[in-house]
């Protein structure tokens, strides 16, 4: 047969064709991870690392070998910071792309856009992220700290170290509002007095007069939930008013999207704050986990609370799999409500059975020349505002976020 | 007492900010009759002028109040050149072109900057009044609001070149007629308004936490001052500012700062109800 131009490339073209094909099927039998997070708009600053935290978590997974055998494949979409967007990738990701498990969402709002779709086609959903509590559906698994766990912790150090007067500054909406009620039934059980509660708008980025009437009050503390570019500029005004160094603050936000390395030294040392995660925890999972993602991404000054509980969650949904032998969710779900536990960056993370929340640790810091340093850790703190509430022991079908009565 | 001298202080800053943030538009829209929907992104880009020249060991007395100006003002040569020149006299078009300026602007900060917060610290250090730590910065604006409304009187009123600007608002043909290119003029007031309005921002730089999207959080109050303040200029913005200053502050101090913040909507609202001309539409007529 002679062979011209054209048969060579038809020849070669199913050649090709027929060595990709085995790949293509191979490809079919991968686990599909679906993401779902802002990695561009207002919110990047959360979503990105926490993208990050993803995809280096699914490297590690995939270069110890997969889940049983198979590989994890990553279907991610970007939501621009924009709440309608979700609840069409979520749809996406659940009816066309038909992953195994999704992994996602920040804001409350963003998370409720897409939770009840998740439910309804029974795709397996992991919310990483700390927030309001509440949120009792067996369908989803939360491993953010919830007010209560941070809130416990931090009410009686802070108020230890200043006074039993506190005045509370929130952010105006679900969160900050749960969060300050919070605080002022750990006040009153801790032995102080509320004294005053404000709570500012998102857009508020004046705090002139509330420095003046919270010096006319005369608190021993101020807590304050507040959220965002324009509130971090009560902290500025406060160190330009010159009040650090009379009352001390303490804060449940501050430093979540690495907001303190914003502030000058000058203005952020000596806030009092409680998270799961800190940079300058100084445990060897802590400082292996840095070590893997300047590996992967160079400066691991980026990573932050929401990035780590992204990460931890993916190392909690793969352990899972791995127990359950298994990729179907009822098995997966079987396996999470043995109570299972994981070792992540920020410490041991245990799924609580009843309400799919996270048992974990809780690190009381102070801010210190633009990093978060540990006081004291206290280990395994449960999520008692939601234990309160929800038990899907009981109700397995339960389908709802509750808001805490105080 | 040390608290009243206290709330003095905050309500004569809640003013100066006011006037501040709405210098710049009243000199765009008040006089050029353009919509600039964008002003808050020049005030955001003020702000970044100022941080990225500290950050580069300028003085931060020195980036504030010359190198942000001139750098705003010079963005904004550059946007009437291209953009607004061509649509004068067309109010509901300068809505919607400046409107896209605005997110241009925004996706050009967020390139640059990243969408992160980012800030400096106040130059000027707090103090004690009796019991009371007071901000020393909000001094510093109070100076500045205060100089510049005194300024911008001084140069639309005594000077040449305010008079041939303020005619040339008034009526172009006229000017054109006596020899004054209304292009030009127009040119070098939406220059001026740039430049206030980059100002604006760079003074209120140290006291927020900017990002890219921070102008949306001044456009509201800066339009409803200017609009409250009439046809006016300076009467109109000293009265509005100081009007809503006040009302917005008391109600701050006296039950929240969210009831402040509405206080100061409701009185706009019930403002424009009795004025529909501004407050200089019935008071103080004919002054600048």
């Amino acid at each position: 047969m002679p062979m011209n131009r054209r048969s060579f490339l038809s020849t070669t073209a199913a050649m090709t064709g027929t060595a990709l094909l085995p790949q293509a099927v191979m490809a079919s039998d991968t686990i599909k991870l679906g993401s779902i997070l802002d990695t561009s708009g207002i919110f990047d600053a959360y979503g990105k690392p926490m993208d990050m935290a993803m995809r280096l978590a699914v490297k590690e997974i995939n270069a110890a070998g997969g889940l049983l055998g198979k590989e994890v494949e990553v279907v991610a979409y970007d939501t621009q910071s924009d709440m309608a967007l979700y609840s069409q990738y979520g749809q996406q990701l659940t009816r066309q792309d038909r992953v195994d498990v999704v992994h996602g969402g920040i804001l409350s709002a963003s998370r409720e856009a897409i939770r009840q779709t998740m439910r309804k086609t029974k795709t397996l959903y992991f919310y990483n992220v700390l927030y309001e509590g509440g949120v009792c559906d067996g369908n989803i698994f939360i491993n953010g700290v919830t007010p209560a766990q941070q809130v416990e912790a931090l009410v009686p150090y802070a108020m230890g170290k200043s006074g039993p007067k506190v005045y509370i500054l929130a952010a105006d909406y679900n969160y900050g509002q749960i969060t300050a009620r919070w605080i002022q039934k750990f006040v009153a059980e801790n032995g102080g007095e509320t004294v005053g509660v404000d709570f500012f708008p998102l857009d508020v980025s004046d705090f002139g007069s509330t420095i003046a009437k919270i010096q006319a009050v005369g608190p021993d503390l101020v807590i304050a939930p507040l959220v965002g570019g324009a509130h971090l500029s009560f902290f500025r005004q406060w160190a330009a008013a010159g009040m650090k160094d009379r009352i001390p603050l303490a804060s449940t936000t501050l430093g979540v999207g690495n907001e303190h390395k914003v502030l000058t030294p000058a203005e952020g040392d000596g806030i009092m704050v409680a998270y799961n995660y800190s940079q300058e925890l100084d445990t060897a999972a802590n400082i292996a986990f840095k070590d893997k993602w300047s590996a992967a991404y160079g400066d691991s000054g980026m990573i932050h609370e929401l990035a780590v509980s992204n990460y931890q969650g993916m190392l909690t949904w793969a352990e899972a799999v791995r127990q359950a032998g298994s990729i179907e969710r009822a098995a997966v779900i079987a396996a999470l409500e043995t109570g299972l536990s994981i070792e992540g960056p920020a410490g041991r993370v245990t799924v609580d059975p009843k309400t799919h929340h996270a048992v974990l640790d809780v690190h009381l810091m102070e801010i210190e020349n633009q990093g978060m340093r540990v006081v004291e850790t206290l280990p395994q703190r449960q999520p008692i505002d939601t234990q309160s509430v929800c038990d899907l022991k009981v109700n397995p079908g339960d389908n709802i976020q509750y808001e805490i009565e105080i | 007492m040390d608290l009243s001298f206290v709330i003095l202080v905050e309500m004569l800053y809640a003013v100066s900010s006011l006037i501040l943030i709405s210098a710049g538009l009243a000199v765009v829209f008040g006089m050029m009759k353009v919509i600039n929907l964008a002003h808050g992104e020049f005030m955001m880009m003020g702000g970044y002028a100022t941080i990225t020249a500290v950050n580069l060991g300028v003085n931060i007395f020195v980036s504030m109040l010359v190198i942000a100006p001139i750098t705003v003002g010079l963005i904004g040569l550059i946007v009437e050149r291209l953009v607004i020149r061509h649509l004068y006299g067309r109010l509901v078009d300068t809505m919607l072109a400046t409107w896209g300026l605005s997110l241009f602007f925004i996706g050009l900060a967020t390139m640059i900057f990243g969408n992160t917060t980012t800030g400096i610290s106040t130059p000027i250090p707090g103090f004690a009044i009796g019991n009371f730590q007071i901000n020393g910065y909000n001094f510093f604006i109070i100076v500045v609001s205060a100089l510049l409304l005194v300024g911008m009187l001084a140069v639309l009123k005594s000077t040449r070149a305010g008079l041939i600007a303020r005619g040339a608002m008034q009526r172009p043909d006229m000017a054109a007629a006596l020899g004054y290119s209304p292009n030009r003029i127009y040119m070098a007031t939406f220059f001026c308004g740039s430049a206030l309005s980059g100002l604006a921002g760079a003074v209120l730089a140290p006291l927020v936490g900017l990002v890219p999207t921070s102008g949306g959080a001044y456009i509201a109050k800066a339009f409803i001052t200017v609009i409250a303040g009439g046809p006016s200029l300076i009467a109109g913005l000293f009265s509005s500012a100081g009007l809503f200053g006040v009302v917005s502050q008391v109600f701050t101090f006296a039950i929240s700062p969210v009831i402040g913040e509405v206080a100061l909507l409701v009185a706009a609202v019930i403002l424009l109800r009795l004025l529909p001309q501004g407050i200089t539409g019935k008071f103080f007529k004919g002054k600048l």
